[in-house]
């Protein structure tokens, strides 16, 4: 059997350039996507990672660039850095009407990724496209994940 | 998925929701109130600016009448309330009235699930089926979905909805011809 994927798409009034920015940009990635940032080079082979806005030895992901055609698809590997599981993910951004078209494919989950990502993607997508639209992220979205449960619980 | 019959059905037969399963679901989070949220699902002055230009048309009420219908005043879609409980859960059976072959499918069971989530609204939309539906049947609802219900978003958060009108994708006609003919749903059982 082949291992779980995730597919989650949104349209977002913007530009392919301004999706494209917001995936990669730290001083946007902080504000929907729980207070973190993406760092790299964004060329094929070279590594990235996902680490904590205000304390970068703090990683919660690491990969590897495996397609960059800005501004309409990423492709990345993810895994923990602590972990041996690797899974992959595509970012494709179409233009679509007046929109863009984002879509998020998460594949070669184990059980334990899938269900974590499976609440992520929605929530940190969803403050995305309110971000670019609006030009406020959600607040829910600005403070890292384990905090947010911490309040939560 | 809720367990429990719908009850009478004003004259159409009993809805059994545990012989529906989730086949696709969608989670889209919106910075607005549980109630705003209710109603840009059940206000056809809503609808008709993100749902294609549909407008529901639908009895406040479990086993109440449910239609979306075109501009125009046909009905595009049909089915009854199955769960009516504002502001936390919308859910009725669709039956794609306005379509040849279409409408010879099973009805389907849509269910809107609302929560306050983080200051905002976690709103979860769940397409659930009695059949075993080909992916290719599915594939219409998988491709509309994000896009009506980014549009609702967008309608509540900015005033502005999206511009999403869509074709049926492109294998899903003769996907639903196959399956009117077939009828696999006569020979299936859950």
């Amino acid at each position: 059997m082949s291992k779980p994927k995730f597919v989650y798409v949104v349209y977002i009034q913007a530009t392919p350039e301004k999706v494209w920015q917001a995936l990669i940009d730290p001083e946007m990635t902080k504000d929907y996507w729980g207070r973190h940032r993406n760092t790299s080079d964004w060329k094929p082979g070279s590594a990235w990672r996902h680490e904590n806005y205000d304390e970068p030895d703090d990683v919660a992901i690491v990969g590897t660039v495996v397609e960059s055609n800005r501004p309409h698809r990423l492709v990345l590997t993810w895994k923990r850095p602590e972990g041996n599981d690797v899974s992959r993910v595509t970012f494709d951004v179409e233009a679509y009407k007046d929109s863009v078209r984002l879509t998020v494919t998460h594949e070669e989950l184990t059980a334990e990724m899938l269900q974590a990502i499976s609440a992520g993607w929605p929530a940190v997508l969803s403050s995305l496209k309110t971000m670019l639209e609006t030009g406020a992220s959600m607040p829910m979205t600005r403070q890292p994940w384990h905090v947010r449960a911490a309040v939560r619980n | 998925m809720p367990q429990e019959a719908a009850g009478d059905c004003g004259g159409m037969r009993m809805i059994d929701t545990s012989k529906f399963k989730p086949n696709t679901v969608y989670v889209t989070y919106i910075a607005a109130t549980p109630e705003k949220v209710w109603q840009a699902l059940t206000d056809p002055a809503f609808t008709r600016q993100y749902f294609a230009g549909f407008e529901i048309d639908v009895e406040p009420r479990q086993g109440g009448g449910f239609r979306l219908r075109y501009p125009d005043g046909r009905v595009h879609m049909s089915g009854r309330v199955v769960e009516w409980s504002p502001p936390r859960r919308f859910s009725c059976t669709w039956l794609v009235e306005g379509m040849p072959d279409f409408r010879e499918l099973p009805e389907c069971l849509v269910t809107y699930d609302i929560e306050p989530a983080g200051g905002a609204v976690k709103l979860t939309m769940t397409e659930a089926h009695s059949w075993n539906v080909p992916d290719d049947i599915l594939a219409g609802g998988r491709a509309g979905w994000p896009a009506i219900l980014s549009s609702l978003k967008s309608v509540l958060e900015t005033g502005r909805p999206l511009d999403i009108k869509m074709e049926p994708p492109k294998d899903m006609m003769a996907a639903v011809k196959r399956a009117v003919v077939d009828k696999p749903w006569e020979k299936q059982a859950w």
